[in-house]
């Protein structure tokens, strides 16, 4: 009968892992450099503020307003003018990707204007939605002002100038006044590093050692289940700890991400995120136990859906009603607004606490099943 | 004799690959599953959104914008609130998105023509949802004080800006995800297969035998690029049947352009991804080499965020990325019939691309073997 637990077996044991992790140079490629990547691509790359626009105009009018209107779209912070040429022209720029819209003044603009209307045509790129919308309602904005400025200077009080507008909506934004999309793109960074950690690298390594059979030979010792799952899964545990400190440190310095909740809490919630994750990818290896197949299916089950199902990058309420569902199967779902509020609005144990529930019990979920495999695959 | 050997170096990587069963599920299955969960799931629209609303006032116009609002496609569910740490908590905790505070006063400044001003709160965690929905809210209050303006002096507005989007009319977010997603997942796939060729053979041992066969390895590399093309190019025409079919997302373009571009994409892809296995020692090198490289593909494609809203030095790295290319190839040949001088522009940067990395990867590989 062996004995369950050995604390002397126990350490060599973990010292052995420990080195064997320490001296693959892939360990640090994914516990520093990934990290790194990561927070320099969601800190510079994937930004979803406004951006300027290159655009088109085509100006078929050659009245003073229709110029100053012109004018007005070359001086915006909001758009590049690039070309002033006839729609059929910049339409052939707009199909190869080289301007997102093409602003149309129309004959008789002048003529309009002096009447009281004026209208502009305004063409977007529709296969870029998201530039095409801002496109539209940025290029109505330098419209207005110039309307209402024209207006001014023709000595006519222009509509809804003079007195305020009937309703107007004020504006609070709370834990992020600026709006800076880095501010929760670089804290859900941290959950994706820790995913790859947890799930990713571990499937492989103990997918490897299903391969070579080496965990066969560690299980014909006198070593109990327990024990060996322990030995293999804690080094990860603190590879992925430390990795997520190293992430907090450079958001905080480098990229100025506010830090309102304690140091404690953010421990808390990335020990208890971690249950889950290294749960899964042993389950992955034990399952697999094929490198190949088990670093796909990390890709799949784990890394995709947090980058895509977590609400990190795309809001889960806008997602349709079965994906909503399946989004709760994701564990990191219930790790992004942890994050996001211990990084932006303080801490709040009754936001964090049914949330730490669910990866707790997913976290054991993973774990029975993967040692009910692995057992099964030995006997 | 380089025909005879090129084919049996072909079978014998066909093989390796396809042999295992559940390599044949993870490699062809995923790629479809994926198009359908991501394709629906990843959105910048804000639809189904949960409101909270602190209405002290009570008055005509505060129930008039409130139902507007209910009306609204994109809001499903308008929570009260009660006062204001109810309107604290539902922030904080995310029950809602954000909050419309109206004070006591609201109705009757609207109806005595000051002005009615109404307070959002908005939960700046999420800072790009929040300023979506303060867009549609602006829109909305917009539309019931020009109904109260016309009540009041019977004005009627002035000029405006007629926008029309070409090639999605109605900004439909699928319309782009789709064409993307055939850029994305082929490339994961294909960067998958690439990386473990050369990689599994020094694990196995099997590169030295390789090594002392008559192959050359320009022969070598060459088997080894013909499967993730086939399945870069399977899962894609999987794509371009369900994508038009499925989704009604229209294919207004050439195919065949789309399949002479996919095929440099896929070449430039192997290239990429060869250079990554030939720099491995193991397969669990070689898998992470590949992913550390395909997260950037990925993500400076223009696929999560616009290359226009990135800085300028970013984007002159992400314009290194072949994704970059064949996203512009996909759009363009989904929505807007791009024709071919334009699909011709983005190839051979891609074509550029696939030489250096190939070129490196042979020089590599046959430095190895000294």
């Amino acid at each position: 009968m062996t004995q369950w637990f050995d604390a002397r077996r126990f350490g060599a044991l973990l010292l052995k892992e420990t080195r064997q992790i320490l001296r693959d140079p892939s360990t640090a490629l994914i516990a520093f450099v990934l990290p790194l990547l990561l927070l320099f691509i969601f800190g510079y790359g994937v930004n979803l503020d406004t951006p300027r626009s290159r655009i088109g105009i085509d100006r078929r009018d050659d009245s003073q307003a229709a110029v100053s209107l012109a004018q007005d779209f070359i001086g915006s912070r909001w758009f590049e003018v690039v070309d002033s040429q006839p729609v059929a022209t910049l339409s052939r720029e707009l199909v190869a990707g080289h301007i997102r819209g093409i602003i149309v003044i129309p004959d008789g603009f002048g003529r309009d204007v002096a009447r009281g209307g004026g209208s502009i045509q305004v063409i977007t790129d529709g296969s870029l939605p998201n530039t095409a919308g801002f496109v539209g309602a940025y290029a109505e904005g330098v419209r207005a002002a110039w309307a209402a400025r024209h207006a001014l200077e023709q000595g006519r009080a222009p509509h809804g100038v003079g007195h305020p507008p009937a309703i107007a909506i004020e504006h609070r934004y709370w834990f992020n006044p600026e709006l800076r999309s880095r501010f929760f793109l670089v804290p859900g960074s941290i959950a994706v590093v820790m995913t790859m950690i947890g799930t990713l690298l571990t499937a492989l390594v103990v997918a490897r050692e299903w391969e070579r059979g080496t965990l066969e030979g560690l299980m014909a010792t006198p070593i109990g289940m327990g024990e060996l799952i322990l030995t293999k899964i804690v080094p990860y545990f603190v590879l992925a700890l430390c990795s997520m400190a190293l992430c907090t440190l450079l958001a905080v310095t480098l990229f100025g991400v506010p830090f309102r909740g304690s140091p404690l809490a953010l421990l808390a919630i990335s020990a208890v995120f971690l249950l889950p994750a290294l749960g899964q990818g042993l389950l992955i290896s034990a399952a697999t136990r094929n490198q190949f197949v088990a670093s796909q299916l990390a890709l799949l089950t784990a890394f995709l859906p947090t980058l895509l199902l977590s609400g990190f990058l795309f809001e889960i309420a806008s997602m349709p009603r079965v994906i909503r569902w399946l989004t709760y199967l994701v564990p990191a779902h219930y790790l992004i607004p942890q994050l996001q509020t211990v990084f932006l609005a303080g801490d709040d144990w009754g936001l964090y606490l049914p949330d730490m529930a669910a990866l707790l019990g997913f976290g054991a979920l993973f774990f029975a099943i993967a040692i009910r495999v692995t057992r099964r695959r030995v006997a | 004799m380089t025909i005879i050997r090129l084919r049996s170096i072909i079978i014998k990587e066909l093989w390796a690959i396809l042999r295992d069963p559940r390599t044949r599920i993870i490699l062809l299955v995923p790629p479809i599953v994926q198009l359908l969960i991501f394709g629906l799931a990843t959105t910048l629209e804000v639809k189904n959104m949960t409101l909270g609303v602190l209405d002290r006032d009570g008055g005509a116009w505060s129930q008039e914008l409130l139902q507007r609002v209910a009306g609204s496609p994109n809001v499903t569910r308008i929570i009260p609130l009660k006062n204001e740490q109810d309107l604290r908590e539902a922030i904080d905790r995310q029950h809602v998105i954000a909050a419309l505070r109206f004070d006591s006063h609201f109705s009757a400044d609207v109806a005595s023509g000051r002005g009615g001003v109404v307070g959002l709160v908005s939960d700046g965690r999420r800072s790009n949802a929040a300023q979506i929905v303060s867009g549609y809210l602006d829109q909305i209050a917009a539309g019931v004080g020009a109904s109260v303006s016309k009540t009041q002096t019977g004005s009627s507005s002035s000029g405006g800006s007629v926008v029309i989007n070409w090639f999605n009319r109605n900004l439909d977010y699928l319309w782009f995800t789709m064409p993307a997603l055939v850029a994305v997942i082929s490339a994961i796939s294909a960067m998958s297969v690439v990386a473990q060729s050369v990689a599994r053979e020094r694990e196995l041992g099997t590169y030295d035998q390789l090594m002392v066969s008559p192959l050359r390895v320009g022969e070598i590399l060459i088997g080894k690029m013909v499967p993730p093309v086939l399945i870069g190019t399977f899962i894609t025409t999987v794509y371009v049947i369900l994508i038009p079919l499925v989704f009604r997302v229209p294919l207004t373009g050439s195919v065949a352009l789309l399949y002479g571009a996919l095929f440099i994409y896929l070449l430039a892809l192997t290239g990429v991804g060869m250079l990554v296995s030939v720099l491995s020692a193991t397969q669990q090198q070689a898998f992470l080499g590949m992913f550390l490289v395909a997260i950037p593909v990925i993500l400076l494609s223009g696929y999560a965020s616009p290359i226009d809203n990135m800085p300028h030095w970013l984007q002159v790295i992400a314009h290194l990325d072949p994704a970059t290319y064949f996203l512009k190839v996909t759009e363009g040949v989904f929505l807007k019939a791009m024709p071919a001088a334009d699909v011709l522009d983005n190839c051979w940067p891609l074509a550029l691309i696939c030489v250096v990395t190939l070129s490196a990867s042979a020089l590599l590989f046959r430095s190895r073997m000294e």
